[in-house]
């Protein structure tokens, strides 16, 4: 390939006709409360992980929802459950989470 | 005989007006400029909270005030003050002589057109909400696909929009955008719906019911930036770009129809009217209250009272209270006379 001194960026626009819904989709069978978040955030402010790890259960739900990779952040989660203490939607967060690592260990197959 | 009362215009709010003026004994004249009383109300297909029928409000309306004097198809020439009356000439040439006047002229619906980058009046599935509810009661518009498997939202046209000249919330666009949500979804089970939005504000009665069911029940799915442009493709389906803000990344994508949620805005004519009793017009461009806490139904001038959107945006149900509200306020005036 020609060297022309520059290169191309990637678009970070998320094209949500492309995006691959299939983990909320199986998400939200298990977890049907999911679709109540309105992205309020007091899961991450009250997340003990949050500050050492980045796990933010809001930025969980909003990349399944656009299609990001949430595995790393899920292994930050320590089940504690304060999430699902303060969520003012009563989202069972902390069941969320498990249902989440549950899809991904079975490569979403839910036979459990 | 009691003194008359001339009431502009034949929206929910003058025709409540009229009714409770009636019931008290005064003789209402209701001028209206259009063929049809009802205003707004009468175009929109069902009301939030409870669904209710708009056509069964403005029936139940027209009933109750048989007995006043109703001018169709009339406007308002000029004002005349005098010595402790008013003079108000009619463009069929009526002239009337009252002790007092209520402005319940309303809003005018933004113009959708302004927005250019949404492109309505330019791409052929671009609609405004008022277009909606007339489709929802029974209007044929060819711009509205016959199954769209996508649909989008598009909150605060022409409101909290300085370049636009619209400063203010218009306050019922958010609870109306997931009320119809949640009709095109009933009509719709298949289709995805979007809805860009800038703030949510759902403040009324029942309102956060509807956000929770149209999430939980219909799977709306809300994204908050506002729609930046909007393109057509090739095969006819709209591209909307916006900033996913809560994701702080661009997002875009194609749908098959866009409803644009035009906002409320102080009618033109209504200021031109006003202009020729100098009534006065408050920083947000509609008439000024003689206080916006307890005496919002009366201008600063004697005789003069207002009810409904003339003063701001509202409800409907906010409307008819403030209509009973000002015929209160015109009881207790002509009652000191």
């Amino acid at each position: 390939m020609m060297d022309f001194g520059f290169v191309l960026s990637k678009s970070s626009t998320v094209d949500l006709n492309k995006v691959d819904l299939s983990m909320y989709r199986q998400l939200e069978k298990l977890s049907p409360d999911v679709r109540t978040c309105m992205a309020c955030g007091s899961c991450s402010a009250t997340c003990t992980a949050a500050p050492y790890s980045g796990m933010s259960v809001r930025k969980v739900i909003l990349g399944l929802q656009r299609g990001n990779d949430v595995s790393a952040m899920l292994s930050n989660c320590m089940l504690c459950g304060k999430c699902t203490m303060v969520c003012p939607r009563g989202i069972n967060t902390r069941n969320l989470i498990l249902n989440l690592c549950r899809i991904h260990e079975t490569g979403g197959r839910n036979d459990r | 005989m009691r003194p008359n009362v001339v009431i502009i215009g034949g929206g929910i709010a003058g025709m409540e007006a009229a009714k409770q003026l009636l019931y008290l004994g005064y003789s209402p004249i209701l001028i209206e400029k259009t063929a049809r009383l009802g205003g707004h109300v009468a175009d929109w297909y069902r009301l939030f909270p409870d669904m209710t029928p708009a056509s069964e409000v403005i029936e139940n309306l027209k009933k109750d005030i048989q007995n006043a004097n109703v001018f169709l198809e009339t406007g308002v020439q000029f004002i005349n003050r005098l010595r402790d009356t008013y003079n108000v000439m009619l463009t069929n040439g009526v002239s009337i002589n009252c002790h007092a006047i209520l402005f319940a002229t309303g809003y005018d619906l933004f113009d959708a057109r302004k927005k250019e980058e949404y492109g309505y009046g330019v791409y052929n599935h671009v609609v405004t909400n008022r277009d909606l509810e007339l489709w929802f009661g029974g209007n044929k518009d060819v711009r509205i696909p016959e199954r769209p498997k996508s649909v989008g939202f598009v909150h605060c046209v022409g409101s909290r929009d300085m370049k636009a000249g619209n400063m203010q919330c218009s306050k019922v666009c958010c609870m109306t955008a997931i009320k119809q949500a949640i009709e095109i979804k009933e009509k719709f089970p298949e289709s995805e719906v979007y809805c860009f939005y800038m703030d949510l504000r759902l403040f009324g009665k029942k309102y956060e019911d509807f956000y929770i069911s149209a999430q939980r029940d219909h799977g709306v799915h809300f994204i908050r930036g506002r729609v930046s442009e909007v393109g057509e493709n090739i095969d006819g389906t709209l591209q909307v770009k916006a900033e996913d803000t809560l994701n702080g990344k661009p997002l875009k994508v194609s749908l098959d129809m866009l409803v644009l949620m035009a906002g409320m805005l102080c009618g033109e004519k209504t200021r031109e009217l006003a202009d020729g009793v100098r009534m006065d017009v408050d920083t947000d461009g509609f008439f000024k209250s003689r206080d916006n806490i307890y005496n919002v139904t009366e201008s600063s001038r004697n005789g003069i009272f207002f009810a409904g959107a003339c003063t701001g945006t509202k409800t409907v149900p906010e409307t008819v209270s403030e209509a009973r509200a000002a015929v209160l306020s015109i009881h207790n005036y002509l009652q000191q006379k």
